[in-house]
């Protein structure tokens, strides 16, 4: 067998075991194996890689996997479980920003030794430039506005979709230009710098609650980045791992999508949570009398209670609440009190966040159940516990037409014969929605900071 | 040339089926892991990035290919790092009091 076909063989290696490791993670038990599988098959591609023809000088490669593996290896041990999103929206770019680099390697080069790059192989550079330079600066603006660098609201200003509508036109027409002129770089470049400022445009205008779909979004098109330099090379681990990231990010936009009820078409452009927070923010608690309770008064309710469901959402984490919820659901475990949690697909800032948050904090992961397994529960619940989530236990979204959420999925806490709601103050959520389940006879508001009310509530429970 | 193209594009159409079917059944509480885990795959560009840096020839090509292998590692070692202390994170009721 010659080099290049041992090679071949490698990345076909590499691709089985790229799909063994993500067939792994349809169980938490099997998902760490299947996670090193996964880095194995990177490894075999890349060892394999180094014994391309083409590739003779070592210096470049071994200071950029040098500098890019300690940046990397720092990162993923330092990032706060909290700051998930914004970690993961970063990396994100950069494998756009990679892919982007790739296809201008390859224009550059072809460019240089005076070939003519055919459209077979510019198609695929344009896209890869495109995709990759768009996913590098929707990443980064996604990144400010989860670190709060930058305003989560969304950013408008009259005449913005003109503007964006033209800036595509421009794209289009660069791109063209690109495939039929390909020995200009000038224009390569142009291409290159219009795709990053659009990608810009088009993330400023959505609102931070929706950053969950952008960030799965940006995900599906690193890999569709990295399909397009595939293409380019005609190299078949690539295109295979480029599409099952694809796949991946795809399927997780359409889930989150459904899960806040809105169309994609919607969140990109519908400047979500602006204009309704400015309306919602004076009507607040204008309708019906709210009963607040004390931490003593949670206690002796949640002692008589034999089940509850904990329902979580990002305020916990804003509160670093999750030990003391823990630890709360620990104390009424040991009292032979049924616990669960109910988790919202949107309760985080990314899909799934909520879930890795709680398991930080030890909580057993078959405690935690999605929406709809565990929302037949509700009426034969004895407490429904909300921390520091609003919107998801909106009941306004089943019952109010007239509501922005309305068929919006929720957590059904208001059939629970007891809901508890632990909040801040009574101010409007991330949609800027007023929520009517704190006016409802059978809900207890407990006023106050998450985790100190929670830690109260658990010493309260104690003296008992 | 052009059946070349097509064998690719049958490579590509294939996999994103089967990557429908993989993604489809990882359960929402993994949602974050395969995210940082699909991410860390997307780093695959780091082969092109390779070819690209490690050309006999340096010239502004090399340089573009170096600069996308560091951006490619950070994302390949940064994913699979990050997932892999996620993953250690989830424990069951048994293993945790173990």
């Amino acid at each position: 067998m010659t080099a290049a076909n041992l090679i071949a063989v490698a990345y076909l290696g590499a691709s089985i075991l790229f799909i063994v490791g993500i067939k792994r993670l349809s169980s938490p038990r099997t998902a760490p194996l299947g996670n090193l599988l996964a880095a194995l098959g990177m490894g075999v591609a890349i060892v394999a890689t180094l014994f391309h023809q083409n590739v003779v000088d070592f210096r470049g490669i071994l200071a950029g996997v040098a500098i890019g593996g300690a940046i990397g290896a720092v990162a993923a041990a330092r990032v706060q479980m909290t700051a998930m999103p914004q970690m993961v929206a970063v990396f994100n770019g950069l494998g756009g920003a990679a892919s982007a680099l790739v296809a201008a390697a390859e224009i550059v080069r072809q460019v240089g030794a005076g070939s003519l790059p055919s459209p077979f192989v510019s198609v695929p550079i344009v896209a890869g430039t495109v995709i990759g330079a768009l996913t590098l600066t929707g990443s980064l603006i996604a990144f400010a506005k989860l670190q709060e660098l930058m305003t989560g609201r969304p950013v408008v200003f009259p005449g913005q979709r003109v503007l964006n509508g033209l800036l595509a036109l421009g794209l289009l027409a660069l791109a063209t230009s690109v495939v039929a002129q390909p020995q200009d770089l000038t224009i390569y470049w142009g291409l290159f710098a219009l795709s990053a400022l659009l990608g810009v445009m088009l993330v400023v205008p959505i609102g931070g609650a929706d950053m969950p779909v952008v960030i799965s979004l940006l995900n599906s098109y690193s890999g569709l980045a990295a399909c397009a330099t595939g293409f380019i090379l005609e190299n078949q681990v690539l295109i295979i791992s480029g599409s099952l990231v694809g796949a991946s990010g795809i399927v997780l936009t359409r889930i989150m999508c459904k899960a806040m009820n809105r169309s994609l078409a919607n969140v990109l452009f519908g400047a979500f949570g602006g204009e309704i927070a400015a309306q919602a923010a004076g009507v607040t608690a204008a309708r019906g009398s709210v009963k607040s309770g004390s931490p003593d008064d949670a206690a002796v309710i949640l002692d008589a209670a034999r089940s509850v469901i904990i329902v979580p959402g990002y305020g916990l984490a804003v509160a670093q609440a999750q030990h003391a919820v823990r630890e709360l659901s620990d104390l009424l475990l040991q009292r032979g009190t049924q616990v669960r949690y109910g988790i919202h697909p949107v309760a985080g800032r990314m899909p799934g966040h909520m879930n890795v948050l709680l398991a930080e904090a030890d909580v057993p992961y078959e405690q935690l159940v999605e929406m709809e397994e565990i929302n037949p529960s509700f009426p034969h619940t004895d407490v429904a516990l909300v921390i520091g989530a609003n919107d998801v236990t909106n009941p306004d979204a089943h019952e109010n037409p007239a509501s922005p959420i309305y068929g919006m999925p929720i957590l059904e806490v208001s059939r629970a014969k007891t809901v508890m709601v632990c909040k801040r103050s009574m101010s409007p959520g991330f949609a800027g929605v007023d929520n009517p389940l704190y006016t409802r006879a059978q809900t207890m508001m407990l006023f106050g900071d998450a985790k100190k009310t929670i830690e109260a509530v658990s010493s309260a429970i104690r003296a008992l | 040339m052009e059946t070349s193209f097509i064998l690719v594009v049958t490579i590509f159409v294939l996999a994103m089926f089967v990557g429908f079917e993989l993604i489809t059944k990882v359960p929402p509480t993994l949602h974050t892991p395969l995210m940082s885990g699909a991410n860390a795959i997307s780093g695959i560009a780091i082969i092109g990035a390779l070819i690209a840096a490690g050309a006999p020839e340096t010239n502004l090509a090399s340089i573009l290919g170096t600069l996308a292998v560091a951006l490619a590692t950070v994302n390949v070692v940064g994913g699979f790092l990050v997932t892999n202390r996620m993953l250690g994170m989830f424990k069951t009721k048994s293993e945790r009091e173990q």
